[in-house]
């Protein structure tokens, strides 16, 4: 057996879906962002550094990243999702802050913390991924310090393929097996901040889907980029037409 | 909010001056874009000035209150995500946002905007359930109004999923359409001194006294009313703000 197409049409494995990335979006945060990769969008919203509640959770060292991946109720394919958190929903929280935290410096904001709340109203596979990009953008926004932003992408394997941001159609073929390898990448050093796996895969296989991830990482790192230039843009016509 | 924030909305709302350079009856632009959720039956963003909501509507199968066998089943929830304004925090809804769902559950039941009997498949057994989530995406006040025209947006664009008797295919959508009738619109009037004004800004909301949210089917009828904050109402004030309410009304119903 053979994935011999794409079943959503694209022409390459290695194709990405149309993506759109927009900073400042959101005028009560301190930094925000949208991104939609194909049928999968993200919010993300940054608030701080501000006051950390609980205070026994504060950092005499330094300020502390915290994330909340939150998928709207209407924003998965099946059911509605009971709102208020599920473990899938704390986990990818939790990976959200280890993906983001390596490159952001809150050594300055001692007991400070910055939120990062992203929200979902509509989920076709790749959310994690699409937060993670979102947030980053966010974060720069906010003007939080970073040593770079943080793109990611979900490659894996669909039969014999290898491919780049599988959609929900992909990751439930049923003609052979699959593997999902969601990655994120802080692109200046190359180094890998995000790394889970799910299916079957052999191990040349995976190495070689990762290295496709970092490749396209690279492409979405250069979108993220944009968008936040396109925000100041617009911004320094508004002062200077 | 201080006493000389609020004494300097007061006098300017004596001269019949706002925030933003609007009169006290004028919204500020409304937006009402449908389709916004490809995962929800029916969606809709309201943008009301720089407040933001998305309203989303997820329908299931589910069984009818053992009182009603022959009727469909309405929830409404709101959250308000801390991702639209440093005010709201994680954890399960508060009351602000238990009184915004109540409200706008409220405007939708009473003006019978959705005929629930035809929401039964076999009585006593199957109905529909019609769920709708309204998420706040940016906070700039009026979040009363903007939830409630979004859940109706959202129920207009509604469409039922494939559905064989036995299985429910969320992945095809039909053509058919909610049995929707008399749709509701609500418009909330603030009293900040002897000012009555709508669509108010958040400083102006925490400088409101009192405030009165009046739903309105299309031939005039009240269906629905709440009255907040803590100071009480005369009931000539109440008249003049029912009247506001029902004149703007008419304005806003032009987005459904």
């Amino acid at each position: 057996m053979t994935y011999t197409k794409r079943l959503d049409g694209r022409k390459r494995f290695d194709e990405l879906r149309p993506i759109e990335a927009k900073a400042g979006v959101i005028r009560r945060a301190d930094g925000s962002a949208y991104f939609r990769i194909g049928r999968t969008i993200a919010y993300a919203a940054v608030y701080g550094p501000r006051e950390m509640h609980p205070k026994y959770l504060q950092n005499p060292k330094g300020g502390v990243l915290r994330c909340n991946y939150n998928m709207m109720p209407f924003s998965g394919a099946g059911e509605r999702v009971r709102p208020g958190g599920s473990r899938r929903s704390k986990e990818i929280s939790m990976i959200t802050e280890k993906a983001l935290s390596s490159v952001v410096d809150l050594s300055d904001f001692p007991n400070a913390a910055v939120d990062v709340f992203i929200d979902l109203p509509q989920c076709d596979a790749g959310s994690r991924c699409a937060g993670i990009c979102a947030a980053s953008i966010a974060l720069a926004d906010a003007g939080i310090a970073m040593k770079d932003l943080i793109p990611a992408i979900a490659v894996g394997r669909v039969d014999d393929k290898i491919v780049a941001d599988m959609d929900y159609q992909e990751e439930a073929y049923e003609d052979g097996p699959v593997a999902d390898v969601p990655i994120a990448i802080v692109p200046s050093t190359g180094e890998i901040t995000l790394l889970q796996m799910d299916g079957e895969i052999p191990k040349d296989m995976l190495m070689e889907a990762i290295q496709l991830g970092i490749k396209k990482c690279m492409e979405i790192y250069e979108i993220q980029k944009k968008a936040l230039k396109d925000k100041y843009k617009a911004l320094a016509e508004v002062v200077e037409p | 909010m201080n006493e000389t924030q609020k004494t300097h909305i007061l006098r300017a709302l004596n001269k019949n001056i706002r925030f933003d350079g609007r009169t006290l009856t004028e919204f500020r632009d409304v937006s009402v874009e449908r389709g916004v959720s490809e995962t929800a039956e029916g969606s809709a963003r309201v943008k009301i000035g720089e407040t933001e909501v998305i309203a989303g509507v997820k329908l299931a199968i589910g069984t009818p209150y053992p009182d009603t066998p022959n009727e469909g089943g309405l929830a409404v929830g709101v959250e308000l995500l801390p991702l639209s304004s440093p005010r709201f925090e994680l954890g399960p809804p508060g009351i602000e946002a238990v009184e915004l769902a109540r409200v706008a559950d409220r405007g939708v039941r009473e003006a019978k905007a959705i005929d629930i009997k035809k929401l039964c498949i076999t009585p006593g057994e199957k109905v529909w359930i019609v769920s709708i989530d309204i998420c706040t995406i940016n906070d700039a006040g009026n979040l009363m109004d903007a939830c409630a025209l979004a859940s109706i947006a959202a129920l207009q664009d509604t469409r039922f999923p494939k559905y064989d008797g036995t299985e429910l295919d969320y992945r095809t959508r039909t053509d058919k359409k909610l049995p929707l009738t008399k749709l509701p619109i609500s418009v909330t009037v603030h009293k900040i001194g002897s000012a009555f004004l709508v669509d108010p800004l958040p400083e102006e909301e925490e400088a409101a006294e009192a405030r009165l949210t009046v739903a309105t089917t299309p031939d005039g009828t009240l269906c629905a009313m709440q009255k907040g904050g803590d100071t009480p109402l005369k009931f000539e004030e109440v008249n003049a703000m029912i009247d506001i309410a029902m004149e703007k009304a008419k304005e806003l119903r032009k987005h459904i």
